[in-house]
């Protein structure tokens, strides 16, 4: 991808287990296990996998809310998986965040207007007398009235508190918002609202998105290219048509015959995974997927597969995808 | 698409309903309103000047003369105005002492709470090495010395019993700092300072008031110990340890010049803890402070 706006490569989160007693380091957990990822401007790129398998986590390790503990991330061509507070805080204003619990990521104790004069009070953007108008104006952008600056977080819904989110995401007019499961903790009907609200902003700004969920189907119909993550590691990477029609990775296939609603023409062979997820303290050897892989073979619990392209912008890590 | 904004009670409004039903607590902060209003106004209310001696009217009993409605003691001083003028200086020093206690208890506990690492752990070393001494045993080395006046005492006091609150106010913030409207913040670049005052204080306000009224009446407790070691509030100015200090001479033959002075410290450390516990129950009944 020529213009690619971030590029991930071999991204690892690994975090200590430390024993209660002395906080000896007992073991590790590897969150996120060289993951490698590509996001181009204007684009939407859902990042799929079961509850645990690390997507959060990266999506804050590209923030550089947590530190990386090894890879690259290269965003508008500049590596900054070492960049230091100071040399962040140009990068803080191109990629935001809109998290996926509405309650906690709005601080209780400040009103609606702080939380949103915050983004212009950290950049020194304007001054205070112009900030209630900036404030209104990002309120208006999500389809909240001006008189919400006034009122705390806790006098609003959880919708209401996502376009919040979404209002103070946006305030700095970035190029990337991460948004890490963002209707998730929602009620049904207020979903379609919220994803069609970051839609139109996406559309009027020209943002690009990293989508994370747990689900397929609710990022069907967003994405323009899809990355499915199994066990701290992105197992495919595609565009939305090819992702859906033509999976290769097993894990994948597996996920797309859970989706309920088929994808009208898509393939639907039933093979729901077998047994638990492992857990990231103790990944299996070679491929993750593999005491779960209806295809696993003996090379798949010895060596990591490596990722190959099957078509252009379709990659899979999969030892059945000949190199 | 304009949203209508629900408007559940408010916060302060459910906080309040809490505390009302609390009877000690409400008992508590009424005690706590007269002892700062008669603090307030000792000038006015006194009947006497607090300082003027009269050997000739020595160990006067309380209600049997009407200028001196609770007696008068050794010197012919008025108890009343002692007493008045007395809790003036106790309540001064327990407030000073509290604010202090407050101020660097809080910023300690949220510097280690959120900076973690090496700065949490030499900080809580710090702490641990401060409470392996009695606090009265700190006040005697610094009272050695820092000569006794009304704001060293104060300072004194506070300087030596923060430990407490920086460690509450730390466990506080452990708990906050891992929400997302803390890495929303640093996501926007906020910095270290702004994260922590800005965005942790004002959330740690709850067991921060809890530990501000407590602390008030134990700083009032420990005026009264220092006092009785000699160290405290000098005469001739009045203060509550003081007075109890100089009644322990006559406590077998005069025994209202220490009762006296006993009740009043009592009734504050009463008050105080009462409107404490009720302020923890009201604003968050999870929150608990060991003694
Ligand atoms: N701070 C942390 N310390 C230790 N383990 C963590 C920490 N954060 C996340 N994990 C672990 O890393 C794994 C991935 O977590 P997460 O990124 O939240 O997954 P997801 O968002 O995909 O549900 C989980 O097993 C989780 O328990
Ligand atoms: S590498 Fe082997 S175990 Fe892993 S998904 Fe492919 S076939 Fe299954
Ligand atoms: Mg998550």
């Amino acid at each position: 991808m020529a213009d690619a706006l971030l590029k991930v490569t071999g991204l690892e989160v690994h975090f200590p287990i430390r024993s209660p007693f002395l906080r000896r380091r007992t073991g590790t957990v590897r969150a996120v296990d060289g993951v490698n990822l590509e996001v181009a401007r204007g684009e939407t790129l859902a990042l799929v996998g079961e509850s645990g398998c690390g997507k959060t986590t990266t999506g804050k390790a590209i923030l550089r809310l947590i530190d990386p503990t090894g890879g690259s991330i290269r965003f508008r061509g500049e590596e900054i998986a070492h960049h230091t507070p100071r040399q962040l805080a140009p990068f803080r204003r191109r990629m935001q965040i809109v998290f996926q619990d509405p309650y906690a990521s709005l601080n209780p104790r400040m009103t609606v207007g702080g939380i949103l004069a915050a983004p212009f009070e950290i950049h020194r953007i304007g001054d205070a007398k112009d900030r209630p108008g900036r404030v209104a104006a990002l309120l208006r952008t999500v389809g909240l009235p001006p008189e919400a600056a006034r009122r705390y977080p806790h006098e609003f819904s959880g919708g209401q508190r996502q376009r919040i989110g979404i209002a103070r995401a946006l305030a700095l007019q970035p190029d990337l918002v991460i948004g890490d499961e963002p209707v998730s903790a929602l009620d049904v009907s207020i979903q379609a609202q919220i994803i069609n609200l970051m839609r139109r902003l996406q559309a009027e700004l020209g943002l690009a998105y990293i989508m994370i969920s747990h689900n397929l189907a609710v990022v069907s119909h967003v994405a323009d290219r899809v990355a499915v993550m199994y066990l701290g590691r992105v197992v495919e990477t595609a565009p939305r048509e090819a992702l859906f029609f033509d999976a290769r990775h097993p894990y994948t296939q597996a996920l797309l015959s859970a989706v309920p609603e088929p994808v009208p023409g898509g393939r639907r062979t039933r093979r729901v995974p077998q047994g638990d997820v492992p857990s990231p303290a103790h990944p299996p050897l070679g491929c993750h997927f593999h005491p779960r892989c209806p295809h696993a073979m003996p090379v798949c619990s010895q060596e990591a597969p490596a990722s190959r392209i099957v078509s252009p912008g379709h990659a899979v890590a999969c030892h059945l995808v000949p190199a | 698409m304009s949203a209508a904004i629900a408007t559940p009670e408010g916060q302060a409004a459910r906080v309040w309903k809490r505390f009302r039903r609390h009877r000690l607590a409400l008992a508590g902060a009424l005690v706590v309103a007269l002892l700062l209003a008669s603090a307030l106004f000792a000038p006015l209310l006194a009947p006497q000047d607090p300082t003027l001696l009269d050997t000739a009217l020595r160990f006067r009993a309380p209600f049997t003369d009407w200028r001196f409605p609770l007696g008068t003691d050794e010197l012919g001083r008025d108890t009343l105005s002692r007493l008045l003028h007395g809790g003036r200086v106790s309540l001064t020093v327990g407030l000073v002492a509290m604010v202090t206690t407050v101020m660097t208890g809080a910023l300690i506990g949220i510097a280690a709470g959120y900076l973690g690492g090496i700065a949490d752990t030499l900080l809580m070393r710090f702490v641990d090495t401060m409470l392996c001494f009695p606090q009265v045993f700190l006040l005697l080395v610094v009272a050695a010395f820092v000569p006794p006046t009304l704001l060293s005492i104060s300072l004194v006091i506070g300087l030596t019993s923060w430990m407490e609150v920086s460690r509450i106010v730390r466990a506080e913030i452990l708990h906050l700092k891992e929400q997302d409207f803390v890495a929303a913040a640093r996501a926007l670049g906020a910095s270290r300072s702004r994260i922590m005052l800005r965005e942790l204080l004002p959330n740690a306000a709850a067991p921060i008031l809890v530990a501000a009224t407590l602390k008030v009446a134990s700083a009032v407790l420990m005026e009264s110990y220092i006092s009785y070691l000699g160290y405290g509030v000098q005469p001739p100015l009045a203060s509550w340890g003081n007075m109890l200090t100089n009644a322990q001479g006559y406590f077998d033959t005069v025994p209202w010049l220490a009762i006296l002075p006993g009740a009043a410290i009592t009734l504050t450390v009463m008050g105080f803890n009462f409107l404490g516990d009720g302020l923890r129950d009201a604003l968050d009944p999870r929150l608990r402070m060991d003694p």
